[in-house]
């Protein structure tokens, strides 16, 4: 099975990252972004078949190493 | 004093913390690589400045899950004093053993200059030796400075005398300037600026050498 785990940081906290792109996107001549906001982006291939158990896992993972919960939310899809 | 400093694939200000510990305390620190599960008992535990793990993922997350970080930890809750400076700093936020979290400068420049601070609690054992003395400087070096944690943590950190330094002016982006806390217990600091690079005229200053001094004689 497939987790795909999107790490973004939290409403409120400063992306001093996606506002460069926002700057940059629009020194090139795009117009119409009113924000942009970076975070990542983790697939795993897990062994586990039991779709319950595999994200009960991949959220502890998210909660002790993927994401730093003081500033970042994380997204789990299993496939 | 007896202390060690804690090494990891990355460490890059390892020798400056073992050269200021030893000039201040008269010992060689015990040198600890980030494999090991135990070491001697020491009086001090220093994580010191770099790129631990090439900053992948977080600064400080890999190193955070270390082996030998699961001591430093047990021991810090146990009361040992325990310093983080830069990357050390970052290391702590990641374990949750310091409040909050340091992320990527606000102007994304990567600082590197003296800078002035504001020392706001001389009660501790790091900050003892700065009574009377409102405004020290030392030299920062980060790219990932900016200190976050969220309002109701700040005003505690605030309210209950964690917040150990201050920046005078806006270098990174950190919420209220802050450049350096305390834990609850007072036994733990974790700050962005490098004292252990202002420890001697030669090097620009000794507003550093007054930490490790105040530790050295709060432990009698």
């Amino acid at each position: 099975m497939k987790a795909r785990i999107h790490v973004t940081l939290k409403n409120g906290v400063l992306d001093p990252q996606g506002k460069a792109i926002e700057h940059a996107l629009s020194n090139m001549g795009f117009g119409g972004v009113e924000e942009a906001r970076q975070g990542k982006y983790i697939e795993l291939d897990l062994m586990e078949t039991d779709k319950e158990k595999a994200h009960a896992s991949v959220d502890d993972m998210c909660r002790k190493l993927i994401a730093n919960t003081v500033i970042e939310n994380y997204s789990i899809e299993l496939e | 004093m007896k202390s060690a400093v804690i090494v990891f694939p990355g460490s890059n200000c390892d020798r400056d913390l073992a050269v200021a510990l030893e000039k201040v305390t008269g010992n060689k620190p015990l040198m600890v690589w980030h494999q090991e599960y135990d070491f001697d008992t020491v009086d001090f535990i220093g994580l010191p400045g770099g790129f631990s793990y090439g900053d992948y993922l977080r600064c400080g997350a890999m190193s955070a899950r270390s082996h030998v970080m699961k001591e430093v930890i047990k021991r810090a809750n146990d009361g040992v004093p325990t310093f983080g400076v830069c990357n050390g700093f970052q290391i702590l936020t990641e374990t949750g053993v310091l409040p909050g979290a340091l992320m990527r400068n606000a102007n994304l420049h990567f600082v590197c200059k003296d800078v002035p601070m504001t020392v706001e609690n001389t009660d501790s054992i790091f900050t003892s030796g700065y009574a009377g003395k409102r405004e020290i400087t030392v030299p920062v070096a980060h790219h990932d400075g900016n200190y976050y944690a969220d309002h109701e943590t700040l005003d505690r950190l605030e309210g209950e005398g964690q917040v150990a330094f201050k920046y005078t002016a806006d270098i990174n982006g950190a919420q209220r300037r802050i450049a350096g806390v305390l834990n609850k217990r007072g036994n733990v600091l974790g700050m962005m600026p490098h004292p252990e690079r202002m420890i001697e005229p030669a090097l620009g200053g000794t507003d550093g050498r007054i930490l490790f001094e105040s530790v050295l004689n709060s432990l009698g």
